[in-house]
């Protein structure tokens, strides 16, 4: 049984008044990609921002390889390694995709830069043929890409990826599905965020349900898939 | 020949505009505050200088002294009074940067009062002139020109190639993106704060130079001009702040040449009316709340 790299433990989070997520709790093991799935507004993305620091929860805690980050700052959490790829993608529009993925690898030392950004070209040929374009210029599934590249410049051993085929032509959602699981071979442990519940039950070893902040159902991947709740509630079928 | 003449003294005007105006616009750029103290932070660095070589230190000590006596208060405002309301609203920054002005005002005419105090200009820059045909050229002109355009290249390559330059830029794009880089949002933001009070002790120098005097006042008309300057370039925009400064430097020197001197004020808030009316974004200004 691998270890567990991220616990999260009774986690209350509030906005303003509204109480979004209720006593969630949940692991991720080390080398597992791990799906939060659930509707619009269900939490998940809340879920991922209290991870990374940029909300806090009020209650529980969140440990990540033996470190709470319950109070750490979000760049802080950034250098133990985790990278949050945020909904949206979030590129920098103005800056270059170079520029983009130096900005990723702004807690790293600067000896390593060039072979990281050599390995992301590598995985993303499309962006090293469009290094020195500003970011605003590219395509949906290239800033996709580039929000996925910029994320690995940090060296994470927890990537956490927020809703990354919303928005892209059927071909690139299979592209990205496909990167993620190549990424996951390569040692990277996932939390996918994802609204695509087929897709993402089907690379998922483990998988959580959210429904309005709460976590509802768990378990592994097909299991999820094959469950009729879940067939009813979320894969249309 | 006057129109050069006239010109020249434009673009010395202009450049200190710019210059101070340049640190109105990367704050604004960062966390979308008019810092509205930043112009009383030129009067300080122009008491600085004036108290130093009062006291008969070198110029040069005084020079420095001021430019991190106006770094050091830039960041100590920045700390005290803005990092608390990070997360308020807007208008309440607003304010606290009003009451910070305030505040350095009186303390000004509390320690060093009311009146105008001479400022020793020709211990900086000596008082030589040099003839090129009928254009009369004053040192402190070549000077302020040299140095606003030193400085400016400076800041261009900081923004465009160092680390932190580029955060900066990120930072005014997306915070929380930045932040999720690992970013560390306060020392981006303290670190804006000092470059603009850099640039704005460098044109206290230059402004003091060419009109040798300050009181406690010094900075309010000259801070909201380079406001102006900033949002006639596009707030938020490095270029459109020099742009917009060497502008209205012109703009009011135009005017003066024409014999309406006791207009220049008034041009310069009809520019801002103006702008705000036909084109609120300035010359540089990106279109609001670009959609990714």
């Amino acid at each position: 049984m691998a270890d567990t790299i991220l616990k999260v433990e009774g986690i209350n989070v509030y906005y303003g008044n509204i109480h979004a997520i209720k006593d969630v709790s949940f692991e991720v093991k080390e080398g597992e990609i791990v799906t939060l799935i659930g509707a619009n507004g269900a939490g998940k993305s809340t879920v991922l921002k209290t991870i990374s620091g940029m909300l806090r929860s009020k209650t529980g805690s969140i440990e990540f390889m033996g470190s709470s980050l319950m109070r750490m700052a979000p760049n802080n959490i950034v250098k133990n390694g985790i990278a949050h790829v945020p909904e949206g993608r979030r590129v920098f529009a103005h800056l270059t995709v170079e520029e983009n993925l130096e900005m990723g690898a702004y807690t790293q030392p600067r000896s390593g830069i060039r072979d990281d950004m050599e390995q992301v070209f590598s995985r993303f040929e499309r962006l090293r043929e469009r290094r020195r374009q500003i970011a605003g210029t590219l395509s949906g599934g290239e800033q996709q890409m580039l929000a996925m590249g910029r994320g690995l410049m940090s060296r994470p051993k927890l990537m956490m990826l927020d809703e990354p085929s919303m928005g892209l032509a059927p071909i690139l959602v299979d592209q990205i599905f496909e990167i993620i699981k190549e990424l996951n071979d390569n040692g990277t442990t996932i939390l996918l965020v994802e609204q695509n519940a087929q897709m993402a039950l089907s690379i998922a070893d483990r998988g959580y349900v959210l429904e309005t902040g709460y976590i509802t159902m768990s378990g592994t991947g097909e299991e999820l898939a094959s469950s009729d709740d879940i067939r009813k509630a979320y894969l249309g079928a | 020949m006057v129109f050069l003449q006239q010109l020249i003294n434009g673009l010395q005007l202009g450049s200190i505009y710019a210059l101070i105006a340049l640190g109105y616009s990367m704050v604004y750029g960062i966390i979308l505050l008019l810092n509205f103290a930043h112009g009383d932070i030129i009067m300080v660095g122009g008491y600085i200088v004036l108290l130093i070589i009062a006291a008969g230190i070198s110029p040069a000590v005084a020079i420095a002294a001021c430019i991190i006596g106006c770094i050091v208060l830039a960041c100590v405002i920045e700390k005290v009074a803005y990092t608390p309301l990070r997360s308020a609203p807007r208008i309440s920054l607003l304010i606290t940067a009003i009451g910070v002005s305030f505040f350095l005002e009186n303390v000004a005419q509390l320690l060093w009062g009311a009146d105008p105090r001479v400022f020793p200009a020709t211990r900086i820059i000596p008082a030589t002139s040099y003839q090129i045909g009928r254009l009369t050229i004053s040192l402190t002109t070549i000077v302020t020109l040299v140095v606003a355009i030193a400085a400016m290249v400076v800041l261009m390559l900081l923004v465009q190639k160092s680390k932190m330059g580029k955060a900066m830029r990120a930072v005014s794009e997306d915070m929380g993106a930045a932040q999720l880089m690992g970013i560390n949002l306060n020392r981006i933001i303290t670190f804006t704060f000092a470059v603009g009070a850099c640039l704005a002790a460098i044109g206290a120098i230059l402004y003091c130079c060419k009109y040798p005097q300050v009181k406690p006042t010094t900075g309010y008309i000259l801070g909201i001009k380079a406001f102006v300057a900033a949002v006639l370039g596009g707030i938020g925009s490095i270029p459109g702040a020099v742009l917009g400064g060497i502008a209205i430097g012109l703009a009011e020197v135009a005017v003066n040449a024409l014999g309406y001197s006791t207009w220049t004020d008034a041009v310069v808030f009809v520019i801002l009316i103006i702008v705000l009316l036909v084109k609120p974004t300035g010359f540089m200004g990106a279109s609001m709340n670009e959609k990714v």
